[in-house]
C-alpha cells in the first residue's frame, strides 16, 4: 500500500482513483489553464478510453496494452473529428458545444445495450497481468502493484505534458491563452493550434479514462456524463487552473473530499454543490493560487 | 403510418415548442450576462414542485400563474447574492457556481418532495382526447402549445415595444455601452435573470403535466436547450425557437424509424449545422469569434 494514503486514513484504490483523476485533471487544465479554452466535454473522451479498453479486453483479446492503446485512439480520433467542427467557437459557446457533443457518446452508450451494457454499465471483464517478456506485471492481483502501474502511466503522461509546454509549441499556446487578437497578427494559425491542444488533451484524458476502467473492472455510461465533465473543471479550477501541479492538489482534495461525503449522508449532491459554489466564490485561484499569492506578499 | 408520422410531427411540434421555452430563458441569460445557466434545469423542478404544492389550494389554474412568478422571485435572489460577485470574471466561474446550484436545487427538490414520481393532476376537462383519427390531440397539449406560442410571443412583445426590451436588446449588444449611457446594468441583468427564471418555472409546470413530477425532471431538457441555441444561432432569439422547434420535428420523426437515436439525431443536427454555417442558421455575423 502506498505510505501516504494510510497517512489520511484512505485505501488503496482511492489512491489509485486520486491519482487517475489528477490525471484527468492536468489534461483538461493543458486546455483549459494553458490554452484559455474551456471544455466541458472531456468526459466523452475519458468514457471512450473506458471503454475502449473495456470493450477490448472483453469481446477482442484479453490484453491491457492492447485494450489502452485502443482506448485512447478511439478517444484521440474521436477528438480530433469534433474539435475540427467546434474549433471556431469561443468562449461560453464552445464549452456548450463540448457539452452538446459529449451527449452523444453518453446516449450511445446508454441506448446500445446489447453491446455497451446500457445502464448498467460494461461489466463481465477484469485487467489482465501485462507480460514485459522478462517479468510478468501482475495488475489484475494486487491493488499496490496496480497503484504503481497507474503511478507510471501518470508519471509518464505528465512528463510528456511538461515537455509540450515548455516547447515553442506550448509558448504559442500560452500567447493565445493571453491576447488571441495579438497571436493571430503575428501569423499563428490560431484555429490549428487551439484544435492541436484540445486533441493533445483528450489523449490524455482518455489515457485516464482506461486507467479509470481498468481500476474499476468496469466502464460506466455516468463516467461520460456531463457532470463528470464538471468535476473534472472544478478539480482544476480548485487546485489552480494557472499552475501546471494545481490540479493534481485539485483532484486529491475533491476525491477525497466526495469519498467522504457520499459515504456519511444522502444528500451528498447538496454537499458537493455547496462544495462548488464556495470554491466559486472564495477560491477563484485555486489553493495553489492562494498559497503563492501569500508567499509572494 | 401516415397516422404515425402526422402523430408524431405533432408531439415534435409540442416538445420543440417546449425546447424553445426553456432555451429562449438560457438564451435570454447567455446574451446579456455571457452565464450559461446550468440551474436553469434546477429551478424548471422548483417551478413544478412549487406549482404541485399550491394546487390543492388555488388549483391548476391559479397555480400557473402564481407558481412561475414564485420561481421569477427564487431567480432575482439567486442573481442578486450568487451570480452578481462574478460578472466580469472569467465566465468558466459563473458556470462553475450554476453548475454547483443545480446540484443542489436537485437534491433540494428531492429533500423536501421526496425522490418518488409525483402524480400531477391537470383538470380533467383537458386531459380528453379532441381527436384520435389522425392525431393524438389533448387539450392539455393543445394549453402546452398555446402558452409555449403565447409565453415567446409576449417575450417578443417585452423585447421590442417596452424600454426594458429595448434596454436588453442593446445591452446584448454591446452592455458597456449601454452602461455609460446611464442604464443600471446591475438592475437591467437582474430583472432580466428573473425574466429567465419565468421561463425555466413556467415551462416546468406545462412538464410536469406532462410527463410526471420527479426532482430530475429539468434534466432532460437541459441539453436539447442547448443544442436549440447553438443550432437556432448563438445570440438570436427566433433562431433560438427556430432550433428548439427543428430539433422537437428531428428526434420525434426519428422515433417512428429509429427509435434508439432519438437523442442522438438532434446532436447530428448540430455538428451538421456547425460544419456548414458554425454560428447557427439565424445568429449574427461576429458572436461567433
Amino acid at each position: 500500500m502506498p505510505f501516504w494514503i494510510n497517512l489520511i486514513g484512505g485505501y488503496t484504490a482511492l489512491g489509485s482513483r486520486i491519482v487517475v483523476m489528477a490525471l484527468a485533471a492536468m489534461s483538461l487544465n493543458f486546455l483549459l489553464g494553458y490554452t484559455g479554452v474551456l471544455s466541458f466535454g472531456h468526459a466523452a473522451y475519458f468514457g471512450l478510453g473506458a471503454y475502449g479498453v473495456g470493450m477490448t479486453i472483453k469481446y477482442l483479446a484479453p490484453s491491457t496494452p492492447l485494450g489502452i492503446l485502443i482506448g485512447i485512439t478511439v478517444g484521440t480520433v474521436a477528438a480530433a473529428v469534433i474539435g475540427a467542427l467546434i474549433v471556431r467557437l469561443r468562449g461560453v459557446y464552445f464549452a456548450m458545444a463540448t457539452i452538446a457533443f459529449g451527449q452523444v457518446f453518453y446516449f450511445i452508450a446508454f441506448r446500445w445495450n446489447s453491446v455497451t451494457g446500457g445502464d448498467d454499465g460494461l461489466s463481465g471483464w477484469r485487467r489482465v497481468p501485462i507480460d514485459l517478456g522478462f517479468h510478468t506485471l501482475n495488475i489484475g492481483g494486487s491493488e499496490t502493484t496496480f497503484y504503481y502501474f497507474v503511478l507510471a502511466c501518470f508519471a509518464v503522461a505528465v512528463a510528456i505534458m511538461a515537455a509540450l509546454l515548455r516547447s515553442p509549441f506550448g509558448r504559442t499556446l500560452l500567447a493565445i491563452r493571453e491576447n488571441e487578437r495579438r497571436a493571430r497578427f503575428l501569423g499563428v494559425p490560431i484555429e490549428f493550434h487551439i484544435w492541436l491542444s484540445f486533441v493533445i488533451s483528450c489523449l490524455f484524458v482518455s489515457v485516464a479514462g482506461t486507467l479509470y476502467a481498468l481500476l474499476n473492472n468496469f466502464a460506466d455510461p455516468h463516467g461520460l456524463h456531463w457532470s463528470q465533465s464538471g468535476d473534472f473543471v472544478i478539480m482544476a479550477v480548485l487546485g489552480g487552473m494557472r499552475s501546471f501541479w494545481g490540479p493534481l492538489i485539485g483532484a486529491a482534495i475533491f476525491v477525497f473530499v466526495q469519498d467522504f461525503i457520499s459515504s456519511r449522508t444522502d444528500n451528498w449532491m447538496s454537499f458537493i454543490g455547496l462544495f462548488f459554489i464556495l470554491i466559486v466564490l472564495f477560491f477563484p485561484r485555486g489553493v495553489l493560487g492562494m498559497i503563492r499569492r501569500k508567499a509572494n506578499s | 403510418m401516415t397516422q404515425l408520422i402526422l402523430f408524431n410531427l405533432f408531439n415534435g411540434v409540442i416538445i420543440g415548442a417546449f425546447y424553445a421555452l426553456m432555451a429562449l430563458g438560457l438564451s435570454l441569460i447567455l446574451n446579456l450576462s455571457g452565464v450559461i445557466n446550468f440551474a436553469h434545469g434546477g429551478f424548471l423542478a422548483v417551478g413544478a414542485y412549487l406549482a404541485y404544492t399550491m394546487m390543492p389550494y388555488t388549483g391548476f389554474w391559479l397555480a400557473l400563474v402564481i407558481a412561475p412568478l414564485l420561481t421569477a422571485v427564487l431567480g432575482l435572489a439567486v442573481e442578486r447574492v450568487l451570480i452578481r460577485p462574478l460578472y466580469g470574471r472569467d465566465p468558466l466561474y459563473s458556470l462553475l457556481l450554476t453548475f454547483g446550484l443545480a446540484f443542489m436545487l436537485q437534491d433540494g427538490t428531492r429533500y423536501i418532495w421526496g425522490p418518488q414520481t409525483l402524480p400531477f393532476q391537470v383538470p380533467s376537462a383537458l386531459t380528453t382526447p379532441l381527436s384520435d383519427t389522425f392525431f393524438f390531440l389533448t387539450g392539455y397539449r393543445v394549453l402546452m402549445m398555446v402558452l409555449a406560442v403565447a409565453a415567446v410571443a409576449g417575450l417578443f412583445l417585452i423585447l421590442n415595444r417596452t424600454r426594458l426590451g429595448m434596454r436588453i436588446r442593446a445591452g446584448t449588444a454591446d452592455l458597456d455601452t449601454v452602461s455609460v449611457l446611464g442604464v443600471n446594468v446591475r438592475i437591467l441583468r437582474n430583472l432580466n435573470f428573473g425574466l429567465g427564471i419565468y421561463l425555466a418555472g413556467l415551462a416546468g409546470i406545462l412538464a410536469a403535466g406532462q410527463l410526471g413530477l420527479e426532482p430530475t425532471i429539468g434534466d432532460s431538457l437541459i441539453m436539447p436547450s442547448f443544442v436549440a441555441i447553438i443550432v437556432g444561432g448563438l445570440g438570436s432569439l427566433p433562431g433560438t425557437l427556430l432550433g428548439g422547434i427543428l430539433i422537437g420535428v428531428a428526434s420525434s420523426l426519428t422515433s417512428v424509424f429509429f427509435p434508439s437515436a432519438t437523442e442522438a439525431v438532434m446532436y447530428v443536427m448540430m455538428a451538421l449545422v456547425l460544419l456548414i454555417r458554425p454560428r447557427g442558421l439565424l445568429g449574427e455575423e461576429g458572436r461567433v469569434q
